[in-house]
């Protein structure tokens, strides 16, 4: 589980996280929502360590990610793992290397034993035939499961996604939704995934909570998001034609 | 103020490098992948620039010095001189501060690009070390390049010489071996050493602090080149001041 207790963080004069307070739980998807430039971006890299909050606490499993040593915060990471939004799968590395980089590093595991794992999350993504192939090699959606073989190799107790599923098509959008809502139930992981695709919040959104200029606008789940009379919210929601074009029908169904 | 901070940044770069250590066996395998694109891989350039300019300064030499009463054993000299004190160690630097430097900033600032940066930090390993110090390791090899290079040049200038028909290989040789003071073979490789360590790490700074997308990698690839060479000639000058003045 991890806790957050009002974050703030600033870029010079501009503020951009103004106090966000929540808790993301443990086997859940956990979705962080809003428009471009609401500080999502921001707030993940807060909760991954790659900005410092000037206040604030987020708590990773109750102890502040700010409190603790240099030690402690390299075992955390160690129980990190990340999909970036374009993948960060390294260039000059396979498919394999790239997935067995985190054995690499943190495990004293033999060569074999690496590679049995490395095929075991490759075959759990879906992905075959594709190891000895480089990241240019391959289409973007092979790239994004790639990247999240490459996040659960190592059996992390946090996963967060940056975007996972942009510049795919629907299809391979959901597979990968759906893929990544499997693994955090299989694994009992906490994931927190940074969207602002609708279909993800409809298919996989578990918590989701509403950025807006800063500040948490709204917190729920998918059922609730529909429901909800905060302007904010519904705003964002039905922004596109074809929510607007279902919540007319489900209006219409009621009366 | 700009100049100033960067200055500041590098150094806090240089220091960061050495701290919180990569795992060894991942260590040694980057090492030898840096000594094979950095050292390796620049042996054909070098061998080439080196025999032909050597030639050049030979046959430059010979035609300049048409009076009798100098000595033929003065191209030999003037070649040994030129390229043992100067061109193998500064100018040879300075055409790896385009091929190495650009090379080095280029990879690192697309891996800035592309978050592979951000991908490191998150898995708790130390950037700077995992991609900078294997660099500087794999520069300790570069005075191996610059012997080579001093050892061509030579030899490019005695094969101009000698089959150009503008001194005889005895006064050549003999050229070689006058008034030979070994220092000066010490002070290139000083010299050597120091250009190595900024082939290494200022194109590492560009690239690792660069900010932007891929016109910025291009943009940083040049303020590499420019930046390396000019600390590489500032250097040579304070070197060649405090050691032969």
């Amino acid at each position: 589980m991890i806790r957050v207790e009002n974050l703030h963080k600033s870029f010079g004069e501009e503020e951009i996280l103004k106090g966000i307070t929540t808790t993301f739980e443990k086997g859940k998807t956990n979705l962080i929502i809003g428009q471009s430039g609401s500080g999502k971006t921001v707030f993940l890299k807060c909760l991954l360590g790659l900005f410092q909050a000037e206040e604030g606490k987020i708590y990773y499993n109750d102890i502040a990610i700010q409190e603790m040593d240099d030690d402690e915060k390299k075992d955390l990471r160690e129980h990190m793992g990340m999909v970036f939004q374009g993948g960060a799968l390294f260039d000059s590395m396979t498919v394999e290397e790239n997935v067995m980089f985190p054995l690499r590093m943190f495990t004293k595991k033999k060569k074999e034993e690496m590679l049995e794992r490395v095929n075991e999350v490759l075959q759990r993504v879906n992905l075959v035939n594709a190891n000895k192939k480089f990241p240019a090699e391959i289409s973007g959606g092979m790239q994004k499961r790639v990247a999240i073989a490459r996040a659960i190799v190592n059996n992390p107790k946090y996963l967060f996604c940056d975007e996972p599923n942009s510049g795919l098509d629907p299809k391979t959008a959901t597979i990968i939704d759906n893929l990544i809502q499997e693994i955090t139930q299989e694994y009992d992981i906490t994931t927190v995934i940074n969207t602002h695709d609708m279909n993800s919040v409809m298919e996989i959104g578990e918590k989701i909570i509403f950025l807006q200029k800063g500040n948490l606008a709204w917190e729920g789940d998918n059922t609730q998001i529909f429901k909800t009379d905060n302007k904010d919210v519904t705003g964002f929601v039905y922004s596109s034609d074809l929510f607007k074009k279902i919540r007319d029908i489900q209006v219409q169904e009621n009366q | 103020m700009k100049y100033i901070a960067d200055i500041g940044s590098y150094f806090l770069m240089l220091k960061n490098v050495f701290t919180r250590p990569t795992k060894g066996s991942v260590l040694r395998d980057l090492i030898l992948k840096e000594i094979d694109e950095l050292v390796l891989n620049s042996l054909g350039i070098v061998a080439f620039i080196s025999f032909f300019v050597g030639g050049v300064v030979a046959i430059q030499t010979a035609l300049n010095i048409d009076n009798p009463l100098i000595p033929g054993y003065l191209v030999g000299y003037a070649t040994r001189q030129s390229v043992v004190l100067e061109f193998a160690p500064t100018f040879i630097s300075i055409i790896m501060a385009g091929k190495m430097g650009s090379f080095i900033t280029s990879s690192i600032g697309s891996m800035r690009v592309t978050e592979q940066i951000d991908a490191l930090e998150v898995m708790g390993i130390n950037p700077l070390n995992y991609l900078v110090f294997p660099k500087i390791t794999a520069l300790l090899l570069y005075p191996f390049v610059i012997a080579l290079s001093m050892f061509l040049g030579i030899l490019g200038g005695w094969v101009a010489a000698v089959y150009g028909g503008f001194s005889s290989s005895a006064d050549f040789i003999q050229g070689l071996q006058e008034d030979f003071t070994p220092f000066h073979v010490v002070y290139a490789f000083i010299k050597t050493f120091v250009f190595a360590f900024i082939l290494a790490t200022v194109p590492s700074w560009q690239g690792f602090y660069m900010k932007g997308g891929a016109l910025e990698v291009g943009k940083a690839s040049t303020n590499s080149f420019v930046w390396t060479s000019v600390l590489i000639i500032l250097t040579n000058y304070i070197i060649t001041s405090l050691l032969l003045s």
